[in-house]
């Protein structure tokens, strides 16, 4: 059986039960990953950084943040690694251990996100688009597509609600304040 | 036979996707199956969540399986990523005692939920099946080309893929051309469309798109067909800014398959559902209505 040796191998491994140094470099993630193109480290370039303990250059990596998570690795890998989800806990610890992220386009959409759900436990497109745009700072971006969407019903002006916020004001106290065991 | 399921709208479905909520609910009241809507049901967190905080992705659609728990039936999902997430939430939740305490702490109610969690296709192709579906067809779409686009998250990963295959499914080839539609072959069936990352990295995701309608084109077909409203939304908002860029001008139209169901057994509203669309169905409608399809 093989054993985690570095740091961040272990905490993946604690995270999702996932071995990346069962990984043997086939590169079957790479050649079927549609985002390859723009990856600044490979899929399989990211599991070797991982076992050799290059977490800085894991995490600091543009790769964790344009991941689509479409999983197309996690089937294909001949290891049965969910890289997929290996990309999952990077972008986490990623984010806990506050290293400046590579894409910030990316996590400030994340970020939007998950705001406009604990603001109304739903997600609507006017709240996600508006706050995106505050904290991209892209305000210009998509505004003949934003008018065209409107015009179709496509983006409804008023945002829905759920009615039991509470809950879900707790769930997001919950996710911030729990101790990783 | 009658069906029942709890149901699970999800936020694309009463938003940016209002046509896929509504031919679901036509089609499901046509084909006899009931849905009774989770009360106050909330976001699932989508890919957002489980990106960037794992308890996140799974109590927030725990609360979800909760509502779904106290109704006794199994749970039904139109959203392919809603499907995954809840799929995801329940492996873990059942099978982490430790986690599913710390979430019924948090949400203040149990959310071991034991039945199954079902997407609307699998429903009508494996469990109503296309023979029934034929059944029903009045309009006759003969003529009309498609290609079905799976996406990621109705194959992906493999525990929550009802399809018959990760690679190469057919279900959905199945029941479009049991309505008479012609399926053309092509391969990129179940690539990546880049919907994550359709706000953040447009640049990334108009390549990705460009090269599915392309090969759509390649494949002879005029009409792609999808069951994620993730899928269809990013095909449609991201494949006209790709004319400046690459030699094809793309305007192929990208539809439910439940609202290529409603149209072929001629359901109420299949006009309104088609309107709603980006890119317009219209100049195909125009051929079936005059008959000259082909």
């Amino acid at each position: 059986m093989l054993t985690s040796v570095t740091r961040i191998e272990k905490e993946i491994e604690a995270r999702t039960e996932e071995k990346a140094r069962l990984c043997y470099q086939c590169k079957k993630c790479a050649a079927g990953c549609p985002v390859s193109f723009a990856m600044d480290l490979l899929p399989h370039e990211i599991m070797n950084c991982v076992c050799r303990g290059m977490d800085e250059r894991v995490l600091t990596s543009s790769t964790i943040w344009l991941c689509a998570a479409c999983e197309t690795c996690s089937v294909r890998c001949p290891n049965g690694i969910d890289i997929a989800g290996v990309m999952d806990a990077l972008r986490s610890i990623s984010l806990e251990r506050h290293y400046p992220p590579a894409e910030p386009h990316v996590t400030a959409f994340h970020r939007s996100f998950l705001a406009g759900i604990r603001g109304t436990g739903r997600t609507n497109e006017p709240v996600l688009i508006g706050i995106y745009k505050l904290l991209s700072r892209r305000l210009l971006d998509d505004i003949g597509l934003g008018a065209k969407m409107i015009a179709k019903g496509k983006i409804k002006p008023v945002p829905r609600f759920v009615k039991d916020r509470s809950v879900i004001r707790r769930i997001f106290k919950a996710a911030k304040t729990r101790v990783r065991t | 036979m009658t069906y029942n399921y709890a149901y699970f709208p999800g936020c694309s479905q009463v938003g940016s996707a209002e046509e896929y909520g509504l031919s679901t609910l036509t089609v499901c009241k046509k084909l006899g199956i009931e849905l009774a809507e989770l009360q106050d049901w909330n976001c699932c967190g989508a890919s957002s969540a489980h990106m960037t905080d794992e308890f996140l992705s799974f109590a927030l659609p725990a609360r979800n399986l909760a509502l779904a728990r106290k109704t006794g039936l199994d749970l039904l999902v139109v959203c392919a990523a809603c499907y995954s997430r809840m799929n995801a939430a329940k492996a873990r939740i059942n099978s982490d005692k430790g986690l599913c305490e710390e979430i019924s702490e948090a949400i203040g109610a149990n959310p071991l939920f034991e039945g199954r969690i079902r997407h609307l296709l699998d429903v009508i192709v494996n469990d109503i099946g296309v023979a029934e579906i034929k059944k029903h067809v009045k309009k006759d779409l003969s003529g009309i080309k498609a290609v079905p686009y799976y996406g990621c998250l109705l194959v992906r990963p493999r525990e929550f893929c009802f399809c018959d295959s990760t690679e190469n499914p057919t279900d959905l080839d199945r029941l479009i051309s049991a309505l008479g539609v012609e399926v053309r072959k092509w391969s990129y069936k179940t690539d990546c469309c880049g919907g994550s990352l359709s706000l953040s990295r447009n640049d990334i995701v108009q390549k990705l798109v460009n090269r599915i309608f392309e090969e759509a084109f390649k494949s002879g077909a005029d009409l792609i067909v999808t069951a994620c409203p993730m899928c269809q939304a990013n095909l449609e908002m991201r494949q006209r800014p790709g004319k400046l860029r690459f030699k094809l001008v793309h305007h192929m139209p990208v539809v439910y398959f439940t609202e290529i169901l409603g149209l072929a057994m001629e359901l109420e509203g299949w006009r309104e559902w088609l309107k709603a669309h980006l890119i317009s169905p219209k100049p195909l409608l125009e051929k079936i209505d005059s008959g000259g399809v082909g």
